[in-house]
């Protein structure tokens, strides 16, 4: 009778686990088919103690990353102790594949000033009397100064010659980028190393004799480059211009995406990469209606870390982001999302129209929030300022 | 096998003073088999943690630094070219057919074990650590899955060698980039944290037995405030430990009497200029006050 008793009452702890598991996935877990059979085998070998012991042991078995590590402790409380809290009633995702917004904590809410910017988007020089472009480093872009017309109409911008300058520089960036040159080393004809593995069994049959002798060398591995390019209104003095220089980039550049963003994030690639200059440029008008809108950076990163960046990035992707800075999100967000985007690519570069601007200097909120993830921070008003961050660019 | 409930006794008596959390995974380690990724900040102590489990099994570390373009030759095994190229000389000399040179040269006693081979050529279960996990690129991560589930290596010239023993296995990252979900899974998980003031003195006492029991006090209230100002880079419980041996060698009886000589030790804690810069002397005399 004992055994039993028993019996079921492991039966029903099995049922109450097997529905942990559940309440888990409800919250966003990624937990599969392995992670339950590595709880039945756990289960089988032992006897189950205390409810501290196993809340540690569930932990170690059922989280996978520090996110899931900071929130599993209020989740199995939820679940276990009578006096839970009320679940929050979150998407369902099973799927290892689709990252749950939710299950994301706040990580660097601690380190960041807690101030809001939730005024308008248009950009505010902090001085009236700084706000005077001069000299070079002119507030007025180089193409801004040729196109009048300011209607939100990317077609209009397309001037032969700014388009030849702005592709041309492109193509130089690109290239100062092209090759991160890889430790690894590969088999070829004209390699510094000498491959001696190779060498020494072609030298057997000539009595130890290395008369060929192979070689190895770094294989060349292309960086690959994200653009992200701000077109919210209070960039749109800028962003025509540099769609041109991001369609330069994604034209010469094979291993490239490009995204345009304002209050959502659109993937660009595609539309960018059409030959017909024009008609990339309508395509593109169409793409990202809403141009002129506001900006919600921390957002539309978002959308990227969830959507694309297991896809797009790997260990030799630049991120480049083109943006003034001026964003209607909140600063957590952006510094959150920045900070995830950081982790899935090496090197992260921000270009700032603005920056080329006298006595500006980046205070808005979200400028000081991103500040700490940027590795390379530099002006982009003009030509000129665009061509000097190429020699920072072929250090990478 | 190893009776799973006694590693926390057996991980003091290393010197290390392991949480209960800890204690839990590298329990779970040992009777499940299963190999343990350790995340955490710079300092924690998770390289540590696998130093100390192998003196507690009283078995061999085996460590594996990852780094990027990190190969096949530096993880698995290598021939010793200069001494074949020797043994078919000498070979030669005493007339001996190419087949032969070469079934010899190409025998166990010409193989440079490198780290994941030995680990798995082990005939007492090692610690095997793979340190810095995130370092190494998505190609090694993706070769590392295949052997943690199969403990098995392929040589072409000497064939498949599976394992003696299995190997425990401490995977460590610093989060500097994504892993793939796939290692994820395969792997138990434990974040770890900074120690709080009970551990953290406990490690110190375990480590310098000899320090002043005030002392020891405000030190550890001194790091455990120190972590929570906005710093750079937050010091770790070697930084603690420096520090400690540092104030005993300068023969600093407290804190706050000697806020100089203090201040002048927070080279050991700090090391970022930012982060000196930020904690000038009135904010360690400060924290010493509020430590005491």
């Amino acid at each position: 009778m004992a055994a039993a008793a028993e019996q079921t009452a492991a039966t029903r702890l099995t049922d109450r686990i097997v529905g942990f598991i559940d309440h888990l996935r409800a919250n966003g877990f990624t937990v599969g088919i392995e992670e339950c059979g590595r709880i039945a085998a756990y289960l089988a070998a032992r006897q189950l103690t205390r409810m501290a012991q196993m809340r540690l042991e569930l932990k170690t078995l059922l989280t996978g990353s520090k996110e899931e590590w900071l929130r599993f402790d209020d989740l199995f409380e939820a679940y276990w102790l009578p006096s839970g809290k009320v679940r929050t009633n979150q998407k369902r995702t099973t799927s290892p594949h689709v990252k749950n917004p939710l299950r994301q904590t706040p990580m660097w809410r601690d380190h960041l000033a807690d101030e809001h910017r939730s005024d308008g988007d248009a950009p505010q020089i902090e001085s009236d009397a700084g706000s005077e472009p001069s000299g070079d480093a002119s507030g007025r872009l180089v193409a801004a100064k040729r196109s009048v017309d300011r209607k939100t109409d990317l077609k209009h911008i397309a001037d032969p010659d700014e388009i030849r300058e702005a592709e041309r520089l492109a193509l130089q960036l690109a290239q100062a980028m092209r090759y991160r040159l890889s430790r690894r080393h590969r088999m070829a004809r004209k390699g510094r190393r000498i491959d001696l593995r190779r060498t020494i069994r072609h030298a057997l049959p000539r009595g130890g004799e290395p008369i060929e002798l192979f070689r190895r060398a770094t294989p060349d591995r292309p960086v690959h480059i994200i653009v992200f390019l701000d077109v919210s209104g209070s960039m749109k003095h800028y962003s025509r211009f540099f769609l041109q220089f991001v369609k330069g980039l994604v034209c010469s550049w094979m291993h490239s995406d490009a995204f345009v963003f304002h209050t959502r994030l659109i993937r660009v690639t595609e539309a960018v990469r059409d030959r017909n200059s024009s008609r990339a440029m309508t395509r593109l008008a169409l793409m990202a209606e809403g141009f002129g809108g506001g900006t919600r950076l921390g957002e539309s990163l978002a959308t990227f870390n969830r959507t694309y960046a297991r896809r797009l990035t790997n260990s030799r992707t630049v991120a480049i982001i083109l943006s003034d800075g001026y964003d209607t999100g909140s600063p957590d967000q952006l510094a959150e999302e920045l900070a995830r985007l950081k982790k899935h690519v090496p090197r992260l570069i921000w270009l700032n129209p603005l920056l080329g601007w006298r006595d500006y200097a980046p205070i808005t909120a979200a400028m000081r929030a991103a500040r700490p993830h940027i590795d390379h921070f530099a002006a982009a008003n003009s030509l000129e300022s665009l061509a000097a961050i190429e020699p920072e660019l072929a250090r990478l | 096998m190893t009776t799973s409930t006694d590693i926390a006794p057996r991980l003091a008596s290393a010197g290390y003073v392991a949480d209960d959390a800890l204690a839990t995974a590298l329990e779970l380690t040992l009777s499940l088999q299963r190999p343990l990724l350790l995340e955490g900040e710079a300092g924690v102590g998770k390289t540590e943690t696998a130093k100390a489990l192998a003196l507690a099994l009283d078995t061999k570390l085996i460590r594996l630094q990852c780094y990027e373009g990190l190969d096949a030759s530096a993880t698995i095994y290598e021939w010793n070219y200069q001494k074949q190229l020797l043994a078919i000389r000498a070979r030669e000399h005493d007339g001996q057919s190419a087949d032969a040179i070469e079934k010899h040269i190409f025998s166990q006693g010409f193989l440079l074990r490198r780290p994941l081979l030995k680990a798995i050529g082990q005939a007492k279960s090692p610690v095997l650590l793979i340190d810095e996990i995130d370092r190494a690129d998505e190609e090694f991560e993706a070769y590392l899955l295949e052997i943690l589930s199969d403990f098995q290596i392929t040589i072409p010239e000497l064939g498949t060698i599976p394992a003696k023993s299995r190997p425990f296995v401490i995977l460590t990252s610093n989060g500097t980039r994504e892993l793939s979900d796939a290692l994820r899974r395969r792997c138990l998980y434990s974040y770890v944290e900074f120690p709080d003031h009970a551990r953290e003195l406990a490690i110190l006492k375990a480590r310098m037995p000899d320090i002043e029991e005030k002392l020891s006090e405000s030190v550890i209230g001194f790091v455990q405030q120190l972590r929570k100002e906005d710093l750079e880079k937050k010091p770790g419980i070697a930084e603690t430990l420096d520090w400690a041996a540092a104030l005993c060698g300068l023969g600093v009886k407290s804190l706050q009497d000697d806020v100089a000589k203090v201040t002048g030790t927070m080279i050991c804690l700090l090391k970022t200029e930012t982060d000196i810069k930020s904690v000038p002397k009135e904010a360690v005399s400060r924290l010493a006050g509020k430590a005491a």
